[in-house]
């Protein structure tokens, strides 16, 4: 039987976060009531012309720089026809050959292996608004009636167009939250998945491994979540391989996946027999973009999250596990950074950051870097455990005590005396006594009863309420038990 | 106020009359309102009229301190039926914005409200402004008061017959393809599309976004400079809008010492009538005596123009008349069941003939396969037709042409004809093509119809063609009224075919 290859390219709508709309003043929001941010422009009055919002251009050239694209010094918006309700020109503002930027590239993991997607191109366009269709299916075939909110209408979108380099449902799936993460990190967009401000379609075929015809795609459309598409996909593939090898063929048709039965159907071909009568939009003139805006726009880029990944790895010797862990909200990066900079070792900086910070961090719904735990307070609470003064599961008690008091970590040892004892002669004296007290186990551990130590260890702990040295105390009971 | 005849007042003797407290703002609005009772019963000029509405706007006006009042206050004007007008109805003379009333007002009309202006109405024109006679209207047809069996003109015919008729003291019009200066020309008044651009869109209904402009349409050409200056300039609420490099002037030449004029040879073709060539060529000569030179000169890519321009129009058209959907507003049709249907039912009701024409031509024109053949090959034209009129300007300031072949025609006589009602359009397509400004000024009667003269110069030269047409204007001394007979009553025509009557009352022979 043949091996085959899933070939994948990925078509990504990001909302931007800008003030307002793509091509009028209306304030973008989400949750309020409906048609309470509308205007002639977005409701397609007659006469009301679009005006290109600069912000909205800004942000979309800031992600395509991010991607490595080519940023056209002119590009065109252009009309795509298509009657519906949710469309109230019945046209869209799009961009169709001349977009705003082309020829990019998108590095990111799958696991431990760093993966390229190649971009097409990244343009800009209006969103449509939003239906609501009546009725249990909700959706418009069989609804009583519709209604439509105007106030997505017009909300700037960015669409990033990958070449087909995706192989597995995975990588899909891994691809699209790297780009997610990456996309936040430039701020120009909350990426909020249940209010859909990122969409994809997903085209998808099959080939026979080593060939490099592309085979016939089939197209998910309009999704918003990662786990669906994986799903889909790891659905889609073995059907396509199924047809194939059944000496079938593979139509070419938009295809909706039902996250119930985990299986995809292909929508009526009636609701994809558009033809979109692409035309320049004469409303806008071509836009002229500034070389020398850019490059100020590219000097202003942020470290994005895979950049980062890589140099956590390079710079601090972490794993790309740890790396992953910290590098992806670039915040917490950020604080560990801090952390290690105050010069504490940088693979317990990432623990703790990783560990009882984040756990934290996400309970209390901070920021990193918010809140009382300052990058400063945790490097002097990891430099107690690496100085000894106190020990791991201390330090964790020691953590909970400074949020809870507000106290800086030495104080809190100090007040609630969890200071270790490392005293060799306080300790020998104790070891001495515990000893004396237990003549029978120490005949036992001394007849090769060696797990006996435990017991040794767990009386002196229990007469210093925990707080003396571990490797002091073990090395003392040798002695005192093995003799000399 | 006594003696102010609507017919020969120009909007600068009113403005100073006005200033002078020689007339009040409601005195001269009741001019005007008289005046439409009396004709326009047998015009119909007006989609709506708001008679009251304006006279007490112009009784408030008169009310207000005279260093409050805007620049045009009281000056009764009328503005084409596809400016939206907030708070008053706008139907494009459609039935498928026949119970629209707009939400926001054009910037055009926005600046003359601000310098307070009477709005007396919306007047009549060509569905969507698609046509050349305002025979395309849902409301009704217009008559040309020279003779009101024949059209004024179109689209905007309802505009120009309300100036000619002395319904309005003057009125804003749209030009896409000529529909400002052919009816101008075909009432015997001076209309004016400015360069692409220098008046904002922001509110005119589009036909064809790359070609729409508006302009004034007015009785004398200094009251065209009047009303452009405060429709002009650059507009945050249109991408397309740009600042003229000089604010327009009221025209003072006299003299047209050393004015280089080409007169394009493709623009006298067989098509003209011998009535128009003649009214044209005795202008040509008062030019000469005003010290100007004539050449002939060549536009090679005219005759691609029209079918380019019938490419481009109705492709931009089949988008913007998109939104017409029976959604948001607008007549929605009642039959339908589903979505498809009240699509098809709402658009099949709402729209006329010649608009659903044109809808489907850009559909066509546009779709898959097609496009390069027809939209694409169009856009090469147009960039040839534009460089036709670079070349000619290197070596003239301004072209010349009769506005139209044709004065106006009988009512009727072109509907069952598409092809020839589009040539009407002819001498004024080009010019759209190219974003250029052009000006028609009434140049003498044949048949004792108005013949108009075109002026077109390159772009933002608007106050260079509005002295040229001004010295011009002067030479040709038309003063002649119309008379409101209707030919299919009787009454000879005056004059024999192929003469020129001009000044006065004066018959010149051709």
């Amino acid at each position: 039987m043949a091996e085959w290859e899933p070939i994948i390219g990925l078509e990504v709508h990001v909302e931007l976060a800008t003030q307002t709309k793509m091509f009028c003043g209306c304030a973008l929001s989400f949750g309020d009531p409906p048609n309470t941010h509308t205007c002639p422009v977005c409701l397609a009055h007659p006469g009301a012309l679009p005006v290109v919002n600069e912000r909205a251009v800004e942000y979309a050239t800031r992600i395509a720089l991010a991607l490595g694209c080519t940023i056209n010094s002119r590009s065109v918006f252009h009309r795509k026809n298509y009657f519906y309700p949710d469309l109230p020109k019945a046209y869209q503002i799009s961009q169709f050959d001349e977009p705003l930027a082309v020829g990019g590239t998108f590095k990111y993991w799958v696991g431990d292996e760093r993966c390229s997607c190649r971009i097409n191109r990244v343009h800009m366009e209006e969103d449509a608004a939003k239906l609501v269709h009546a009725g249990e299916s909700g959706r418009i075939a069989g609804s009583e009636y519709s209604v439509v909110d105007f106030n997505r209408g017009g909300t700037p979108l960015v669409e990033i167009v990958t070449e087909p380099d995706i192989h597995s449902p995975a990588a899909a799936r891994e691809l699209l939250t790297q780009l997610r993460a990456a996309v936040v990190e430039l701020g120009v967009s909350q990426c909020n998945m249940e209010e859909g401000q990122v969409r994809w379609d997903a085209n998808i075929s099959v080939r026979p491994a080593g060939s490099d015809q592309l085979g016939v795609r089939t197209e998910l459309k309009n999704m918003n979540s990662f786990r669906f598409l994986q799903q889909a996909l790891e659905s889609e593939i073995p059907r396509q391989i199924g047809v194939l090898e059944s000496g079938g063929r593979i139509e070419q048709e938009t295809l909706h996946f039902d996250p119930v039965t985990g299986t995809t159907s292909p929508l009526r071909s009636k609701e994809e027999a558009h033809d979109y009568r692409y035309f320049p939009e004469p409303d806008l003139v071509p836009l002229e973009i500034d070389p020398a805006w850019v490059e100020r726009l590219r000097v202003d880029l942020p470290e994005l999250p895979g950049e980062r990944v890589e140099r956590l790895m390079r710079q601090y010797g972490l794993s790309r596990y740890d790396a992953f862990v910290l590098g992806i909200p670039g915040a917490l990066a950020s604080f560990f950074e801090a952390v290690a900079a105050y010069g504490v070792d940088a693979k317990l900086a990432a623990n703790w950051t990783m560990g009882e910070y984040l756990a934290w961090v996400n309970t209390t719904g901070l920021t990193p870097g918010q809140g009382y735990v300052s990058a400063e307070r945790l490097a002097a609470l990891v430099r107690m455990v690496v100085e000894g003064t106190i020990s791991g599961s201390v330090a964790k008690e020691v953590f909970g005590l400074m949020i809870q008091e507000e106290a800086e970590p030495a104080e809190v040892v100090r007040a609630h005396g969890l200071g270790q004892i490392s005293d060799e002669d306080q300790l020998h004296e104790l070891v001495a006594r515990v000893l004396a007290e237990n003549p029978a186990q120490v005949a036992q551990y001394r007849d090769g009863k060696s797990q006996l130590m435990g017991f040794f260890v767990g009386r002196v702990m229990k007469v210093t309420g925990g707080r003396a040295n571990p490797q002091v105390v073990n090395r003392l009971l040798k002695q005192g038990l093995e003799g000399y | 106020m006594i003696g102010l005849d609507p017919l020969r007042l120009t909007a600068v003797q009113a403005k100073r009359l006005l200033t002078g407290g020689e007339v009040s703002a409601a005195e001269l609005t009741s001019v005007y309102l008289d005046q439409i009772g009396a004709v326009e019963g047998r015009v119909g000029a007006y989609v709506l009229v708001r008679a009251d509405d304006a006279a007490r706007y112009a009784a408030r006006i008169d009310s207000e301190a005279t260093a409050v009042r805007g620049a045009l206050a009281g000056l009764p004007t009328a503005v084409k039926d596809n400016m939206v007008t907030e708070g008053v109805a706008t139907t494009c003379a459609s039935r498928i914005l026949s119970n629209y009333v707009p939400v926001y007002t054009a910037t055009a009309v926005r600046r003359l409200f601000d310098e307070h202006v009477v709005m007396l109405g919306k007047t009549n024109m060509d569905e969507f402004a698609m046509g050349s006679s305002t025979e395309n209207s849902s409301v009704h047809v217009t008559h040309n008061p020279w003779d009101l069996a024949t059209v004024p003109g179109g689209s905007s015919g309802g505009s120009a017959a309300a100036v000619a008729a002395g319904e309005a003291l003057w009125a804003l019009g749209s030009d896409t393809g000529g529909s400002i200066r052919q009816p101008a020309a075909l009432c015997g008044i001076v209309g004016m599309k400015p360069t692409y651009g220098v008046v904002s869109r922001y509110g005119l209904v589009a036909f064809a976004s790359s070609l729409d402009q508006i302009g004034p349409l007015t009785r004398s050409v200094s009251d065209c400079a009047l009303l452009l200056r405060h429709i002009a300039g650059k507009d945050p609420r249109d991408a397309t809008s740009v600042e003229l490099p000089a604010g327009i002037e009221l025209p003072t030449a006299e003299r047209l010492d050393g004015l280089r004029v080409g007169v394009p040879a493709e623009y006298l073709g067989a098509g003209v009538d011998p009535g128009v060539r003649s009214c044209f060529e005795s202008a040509l000569r008062l030019i000469e005596g005003l010290g100007g030179t004539i050449e002939e000169t060549s536009l090679p890519h005219t005759e691609y123009a029209l079918p380019a321009y019938y490419i481009l129009a109705p492709a931009e058209a089949s988008a913007n008349l998109a939104r017409f959907d029976g959604v948001r507003y607008g007549h929605r049709s009642e039959k339908a069941e589903d979505l498809i249907e009240m699509y098809e039912r709402t658009r099949g009701e709402g729209f006329g003939p010649e608009v659903k024409r044109r809808i489907m031509i850009g559909t066509y024109a546009l779709s898959s396969g097609y496009y390069d053949a027809y939209y694409g090959q169009a856009q090469r034209v147009r960039r040839l037709v534009q460089e036709d009129f670079l070349a000619a300007f290197s070596r003239f300031d301004v072209l010349v042409s009769p506005t139209s072949p044709t004065v106006a025609f009988p009512i009727g006589s072109r509907t069952a004809d598409p092809l020839a009602m589009y040539l009407s359009d002819v001498c004024t397509i080009p010019v759209n093509l190219a974003g250029l400004p052009a000006l028609s000024l009434p140049c003498g009667l044949s048949d004792g119809l108005p013949v108009g003269f075109q002026l077109i110069g390159p772009t933002f030269s608007e106050n260079r063609l509005l002295d040229v047409a001004f010295a011009l204007e002067m030479a040709i001394g038309f003063d002649a009224v119309p008379s409101f007979r209707d030919a299919r009553i009787a009454t000879p025509r005056g004059g024999s075919a192929g003469s020129c009557s001009s000044a006065n009352e004066g018959v010149c022979d051709g």
